[in-house]
């Protein structure tokens, strides 16, 4: 089978203790594209994010049955290792985080020396490539032993994109990865995501329905854990299929 | 926009300023008795010295000893088990109830007055164990005493690295053993270093275990070895000051002074390692 | 349009209902004007007809205002979905509605030139196409306004006759012309009025097919005369 990257969920339930936050949701995005996932504060759609490369299970009391497929290949399944899941779907956090007490070039090679998998003759070509990837390269080129959070906001976040990069993933999870940025360093990672979604596949989570409608190619509207609508992003905000949709995105409640 | 302060934020000022000024006054006027006395006594032969009847001749040499290796024996034995102890109670034990008795007796053990880890060495490490009077029960002693500082001082470290950089490192697909050494570790070191330290030079001050436990008042050599009879500098001290001459009480400020500044060492030696590495990490 | 469930943004909401009814106003506004021009080519009044090119310029007014309201909604306020939809055809509307009021100005000018000529034959046909285009404006508005998209709809039928009528109008008067070449002069003027006020039923149409597209979200211009269509239109 092809790696393509294409990520379909079929009847996820997830929660935390006795707390159910997604209520069965079944969805496919497409590959090599942008999916927005938008709605408004609690509606489960960061929970959806991370039950996608199983970093929902980290937190000791959450739990999830159903299936999502990678490429065809359930996630959820017995002989499936996580860890190695995560390698194959990388994530890109809300608030920055690049290792502090790293450089920048530690920083980008990090996940591929955390997991043992560096050889370091490609090091120098790993760091070139990602950066540039990651629409970073120009700025730090000179200074790649400067530690990682000398850099700005919106510099430590694409530094954050290098370093999954640099792991060669299928597929990019963004959990609202702007949030913490001014208006400019935010359009910089919109333009950066549409340059990736020719090469991976990207699920991106964002608060802010604006940044959905300029930065998606479909849209998914998540309302108290349920899946109300997907369609191309176009659709969805021109002419929603859902009321709920609509009230949604006019401002009508949250 | 102009007017007086209320007269209660003043007074409020005043007692907390007080706070500080008279216990710093009287910390500040003990030490200056105690430092004036030790001038009297204090060279380079007093060092040098081993203990005699007489005050004159007498020394702190085998305490200093004594307690240069108890340092560094205890150290060995606590700061590396009080790591892995809190790593593996703060990475891998999770929120359980069985978890939180654990804490909150280490909390405990943390407070236990010195004494009952002197008799508890005295009867598993001297007796049980048959270590004798020897520096490694004295070690081990002081060892089991500083252990739950060293915890929790670990823990702390610990839980001051943010969680959102284990998530990025989990998020690359490491396991939890290389997150926690390629990634929380180097971020935690400063801290437990600079918390184990603490503990250490805490030990280096303990008198009542050390008693119990049968460090010598009156030893003429210099321990060579582990099971060795050993003396410690507040053993020496409290020796001396409880000689009926007066001139002994000479000898036991000047001790108080040498103990002093060897706490003072080690305590900037913490102090100087954590801002060292803090500015490394910050930069 | 559900106007049942209330904004977050009671600001935004204010805004939304302030472009509505400038809208309305303009729209009756612009009924007025053709109800006046009528009047003023039936009771051949030229006075009148210079008052009506006075309420040209308050429509004017309003298209230059309501342009501006909804630029400025557009650029602080990205609508979205039926708010969006609502914005885009209000200032296509707009543009139609100010079409019409230009063409009444444009039949005042001919009732000018018609004071100064005897009447060739009672006005009959040419007020009732009036009439019909005036009720094709405000039905559609109405549609507009109550959500009702088939009243819209059935406007667009309403065309039709308007057509029919000119048509009628348009030989009638062929065959004045040609009984009596004198007759020409004026024949050409009421030609014209009638041809503004057919041209006024196209606006109007075009005001109903948005009507269409805000409610439905469906885009029904052009029917049969686009690209792809089998139409034998050109």
């Amino acid at each position: 089978m092809s790696e393509t990257g294409q990520i379909e969920i079929k009847d996820l339930v997830a929660g935390f203790g006795s707390t159910e936050v997604v209520h069965s949701i079944s969805a496919t995005f497409k590959p090599r594209a942008v999916t927005a996932i938008i709605g408004p504060s609690g509606c489960g759609k960061s929970t959806l994010l991370r039950c996608i490369n199983r970093m929902h299970e980290t937190v000791s009391i959450a739990y999830s049955t159903g299936q999502v497929l990678l490429d065809g290949q359930n996630v959820y399944a017995k002989d499936v290792d996580a860890v190695l899941l995560r390698r194959r779907v990388g994530m890109v956090f809300q608030k920055p985080n690049p290792f502090p007490n790293m450089s920048i070039q530690d920083n980008v090679l990090s996940g591929l020396r955390l997991t043992g998998t560096l050889k370091s003759k490609n090091a120098k070509e790993i760091v070139e490539q990602s950066l540039t990837q990651a629409a970073l390269w120009d700025e730090v080129k000179d200074r790649l032993k400067a530690p990682g959070i000398s850099l700005s906001g919106g510099q430590q976040q694409r530094l954050c994109i290098a370093r999954s990069l640099a792991v060669s993933p299928e597929v990019i999870l963004m959990d609202e990865p702007c949030s913490a940025l001014d208006p400019i360093a935010t359009a910089r990672i919109e333009d950066l995501i549409r340059d990736l979604k020719q090469r991976y596949t990207i699920v991106l989570v964002t608060h802010n329905m604006q940044q959905a409608a300029r930065a998606s190619d479909q849209t998914a509207f998540l309302l108290m854990g349920e899946l109300v609508e997907l369609s191309d992003t176009s659709q969805l905000f021109t002419q929603p299929r859902d009321s709920r949709t609509e009230d949604y995105i006019t401002g009508k409640f949250g | 926009m102009s007017g007086k302060r209320p007269i209660g934020e003043l007074l409020f000022r005043g007692a907390c300023l007080s706070a500080v000024v008279i216990p710093l006054a009287v910390l500040g006027y003990l030490i200056a008795d105690v430092v004036a006395d030790a001038f009297l006594r204090l060279d380079w032969s007093f060092i040098e010295s081993y203990p005699s009847r007489k005050a004159e001749k007498a020394g702190i040499l085998p305490a200093l000893v004594g307690s240069a290796y108890l340092i560094v024996v205890t150290a060995a034995l606590a700061v590396p088990l009080g790591v892995a102890s809190a790593i593996y109670l703060e990475e891998y034990g999770g929120k359980s109830w069985w978890s939180r008795v654990v804490e909150v007796n280490i909390a405990n053990l943390a407070g236990v007055p010195s004494i009952i880890y002197g008799l508890l060495g005295l009867g598993v490490f001297v007796r049980l164990f048959g270590m004798d009077r020897s520096i490694l029960a004295g070690a081990c002693t002081l060892g089991v005493l500083i252990l739950p500082i060293v915890i929790m001082a670990s823990r702390e470290a610990l839980r001051n690295v943010p969680n959102n950089v284990r998530e990025a490192s989990y998020g690359l697909g490491a396991t939890k053993l290389q997150t926690i050494r390629g990634v929380v570790l180097p971020l935690a070191l400063p801290g437990m270093l600079t918390g184990s330290i603490l503990a250490v030079s805490r030990a280096i001050g303990e008198t009542a275990p050390l008693v119990v436990v049968g460090a010598a008042t009156y030893i003429s050599f210099l321990p060579e070895g582990l099971t060795d009879d050993f003396s410690a500098l507040p053993i020496q001290i409290f020796d001396w000051v409880s000689r009926p001459q007066e001139a002994f009480l000479l000898n036991a400020a000047a001790g108080i002074v040498v103990l002093m500044s060897v706490l003072l060492v080690v305590n900037g030696f913490a102090l100087w390692l954590r801002a060292r590495l803090q500015k490394r990490l910050r930069r | 349009m559900d106007l049942m469930k209330s904004y977050t943004d009671q600001g935004y909401a204010e805004e939304l209902q302030e472009i509505r009814e400038r809208l309305l106003l303009m729209a009756s506004r612009v009924e007025n004007i053709i109800e006046t021009a009528l009047q003023a080519l039936v009771e051949r009044d030229a006075e009148r007809a210079r008052e009506t090119i006075l309420i040209d310029r308050t429509i004017n007014q309003d298209e230059i205002d309501l342009d501006a309201l909804c630029l400025q909604l557009l650029a602080c306020r990205q609508p979205m979905a039926s708010d969006l939809r609502f914005i885009t055809i209000t200032l296509k509307m707009v543009t139609d509605l100010e079409r019409i009021a230009d063409l009444a100005v444009n039949v005042c000018e001919r009732v000018c030139d018609l004071a100064l000529k005897p009447q060739l034959a009672p006005y009959v046909d040419i007020p009732t196409m009036g009439r019909i285009v005036r009720s094709m404006i405000h039905d559609a508005i109405d549609g507009f306004i109550e959500g009702d998209v088939e009243k819209a709809r059935e406007v667009l039928e309403r065309d039709d006759e308007v057509d029919d009528l000119y048509h009628k109008v348009f030989r009638h008067l062929l065959e004045l012309m040609n009984e009596q070449p004198d007759n020409i002069h004026t024949g050409i003027h009421v030609q014209s009025v009638a041809k503004y006020i057919e041209r006024m039923g196209d606006h109007a149409t075009n005001i109903a097919e948005q009507v269409v597209f805000m409610l439905e979200g469906l885009d029904i211009r052009h029917e049969g005369k686009l690209e792809d269509s089998n139409s034998l239109d050109g």
